[in-house]
């Protein structure tokens, strides 16, 4: 009796309606717990790629390239002219990154950021018979070990002993398992240039991103310039930052400032960012039908209510209630549905996420993941609880609004 | 002297359409405090209709109605609705009682609308009403456990909930076998004549409608 005159009414309405309240309850929990689960394997699988991708990745690289082809002197002498030069491709750099020392030493200057230089290019690797095309960096260990997580990364081996090794190399998990080569192997390596070396491998690495296990590998700087006949070129300036955020920002100020193509590692990985908007949209949309059909659940309860109890307005409204006495009466049954799904949902979607987590299996795409990587936060619950309960009270909407636009007397009269 | 509870002047009511029908055709009226007046009249004379203007649940195409001497053409939907809670009890033909309420919930529930006041006296009120129309032992059934006259009497014990000034019954008896009918009626005069409420009856029943103090008789919607 503590409830208000319109709550109690509410409840007896939803009571009375068991069965058909129970199965509307069911789709809006069911809607909110699906959100849950997926949000929370979706987002769990996007953040731990992101993760790996920001430990692994340099969060900016300078290449020797331009993004644009260089403007030409006829355009500079004629801005804005009719003028018109086919074919002009940006300028490439046999050099490498012209200045680079200058470049490196101007980035130290900068707060927050640690700086590696590297020669990267293509390679052979024969081992045997097998022939695998692979992506040889050459880098500065010591300088490595600021910007990337690679020595972390090692199964075998160690990062110091490219120094101790005569020829050494680094290679990624994937390439050694398909070329079934093990630590200390001696690998022919072939560069583009026509080079061979023979080099030992001192260390085996496994980043978790595929496409990194399956092409790369390091080499000590001055061997890779060996190797690609680019005696004291860099051809790539890799950094780290310590806020991951500023990535895209610094990357165009840098650009702007050298002239050289700096990508943020967003940029880098733009097209797995591109897939996972997709999937989110997929997401939403999915979980967004499925709340639109406990919609049609709850707008037929409340629609039948609102039938069967014609006869109830009626009185009601001749007693004096007003129009938003009734629609009130309805709306918060619609509510109670969506706050009691909402519920019932978050427990069931928190056992969900929980069975989830006890799953185990081997799963290998853009990353290689033990089980489903499980990302929990309010936030998920926050989310569905309120797509549910605006769901819930639009479907609740459309019937009280009509029960409360009933003109008693057209009830009265029809009953009598 | 005082305004009357309740007047009628030239009330007209038309439904719309290709042929318009008149339902309620320029009735004057006047209702004072005490009085007990039936509308008499055959099927479809209209005697409904005027009932549901006078209590302020239709609008009227033509003339007023006037509660306590006050207009209420130009009120809204909202300050009509104010009007019947506080002014008005309804018995119908059919009790209209909320089935999933008991007895005392169902009396309980235009005073927590009004919400005059507090708790405890709304249910005090309530189990007085009932007990007043002799149904203190069926407070707590369901309107299903309960016969139609009793039903009936609930529903009177609702109408008065609010202390109203007017009561209006539409065909009160219409369901009731003649003991049960004869003990409603007996109702209304005591409301009428002990209580001085306005009570106005609409019913077929001329016996009854003999016990008023004063008989209103339309034809085709008007005063004969």
């Amino acid at each position: 009796m503590a409830l208000p005159l319109g709550l109690s009414i509410a409840v007896r309405h939803l009571v009375h309606r068991r069965r058909q309240t129970l199965t509307s309850l069911v789709g809006v929990s069911l809607g909110v717990a699906f959100f849950i689960g997926i949000a929370s394997m979706m987002q769990g699988f996007q953040r731990d790629f992101v993760n790996r991708i920001i430990d692994v990745a340099p969060h900016i690289t300078i290449k020797d390239e331009y993004r644009l082809a260089p403007v030409q002197p006829v355009e500079a002498a004629y801005p804005g002219a009719v003028v018109e030069l086919r074919g002009i491709k940006p300028k490439e750099e046999v050099r490498g990154l012209r200045g680079a020392r200058a470049i490196i030493d101007a980035l130290e200057e900068m707060p927050g950021l640690k700086v590696a230089p590297t020669l990267s290019g293509n390679i052979l690797l024969r081992f045997g018979s097998r022939d695998i095309s692979a992506n040889v960096t050459g880098i500065v260990p010591d300088r490595e070990r600021l910007v990337t997580k690679l020595e972390k990364d090692l199964i075998a081996g160690s990062l110091q002993s490219l120094y101790t090794a005569a020829n050494g190399i680094i290679i990624g998990e994937g390439i050694a398992l398909k070329a079934g080569i093990g630590l200390d192997d001696m690998v022919s390596v072939v560069s583009p240039e026509g080079v061979v070396m023979r080099m030992k491998v001192v260390g085996i690495f496994r980043s978790g991103l595929t496409l990194m296990d399956n092409f790369d590998t390091y080499a000590l700087m001055k061997k890779a310039q060996v190797l690609q006949n680019r005696p004291n070129v860099i051809n790539r300036i890799r950094i780290r930052l310590d806020d991951v955020e500023q990535a895209a920002d610094l990357a165009k100020t840098i650009e702007a400032r050298f002239g050289y193509r700096s990508e943020s590692w967003q940029e880098q990985s733009s097209n797995v960012l591109g897939i996972f908007v997709i999937q989110n949209a997929i997401m939403y949309s999915t979980v967004g039908a499925i709340l639109i059909v406990a919609c049609f659940g709850i707008f037929n309860v409340i629609s039948t209510v609102v039938y069967e109890k014609t006869k109830d307005i009626g009185i009601l409204k001749s007693m004096g209630f007003r129009e938003t006495d009734i629609r009130r009466i309805f709306v918060y049954q619609g509510l109670m549905v969506g706050i009691i799904g909402m519920l019932l949902g978050w427990a069931l979607g928190y056992g969900l996420v929980e069975f989830m987590g006890t799953l185990d299996f081997k799963m290998e795409g853009f990353v290689r993941a033990q089980g489903f990587i499980l990302y929990r936060t309010p936030k998920h619950y926050v989310i569905s609880g309120a797509m549910a309960l605006v769901a819930s009270t639009f479907a609740a909407w459309l019937p009280a609004r009509r029960a409360s636009r009933m003109k008693p007397v057209d009830i009265v009269r029809g009953a009598a | 002297m005082t305004a009357p509870v309740l007047e009628a002047r030239a009330l007209t009511r038309e439904l719309p359409g290709l042929v318009p029908v008149t339902l309620v055709r320029d009735i004057n009226m006047v209702v004072e405090p005490g009085e007990f007046v039936a509308i008499t009249g055959p099927s479809g004379s209209g005697k409904s209709s005027l009932l549901y203007l006078l209590g302020l649940l239709d609008t009227p195409t033509g003339g007023e109605v006037l509660v306590d001497g006050n207009a209420t053409a130009g009120l809204s939907e909202n300050q009509l609705a104010d009007l019947r809670l506080a002014r008005f009890g309804f018995v119908f033909q059919f009790h209209f009682l909320l089935p999933e309420f008991s007895a005392r919930a169902n009396v309980e529930i235009p005073m927590r609308r009004l919400r005059a006041l507090g708790a405890k006296e709304i249910r005090a009120r309530a189990e007085w009403l009932l007990d007043a129309l002799g149904l203190a032992d069926h407070a707590d059934k369901l309107p299903e456990q309960m016969s139609g006259g009793q039903r009936q009497r609930v529903a009177i014990a609702r109408a008065l909930a609010n202390d109203p000034g007017v009561i209006l019954a539409d065909e009160p008896t219409g369901n009731l076998d003649s003991k049960s009918a004869e003990v409603v009626f007996t109702m209304f005069r005591h409301l009428a004549r002990e209580q001085n409420r306005a009570v106005v009856v609409v019913t077929h029943d001329t016996d009854l409608a003999a016990t008023a103090d004063r008989r209103i008789h339309l034809v085709d919607g008007s005063l004969a």
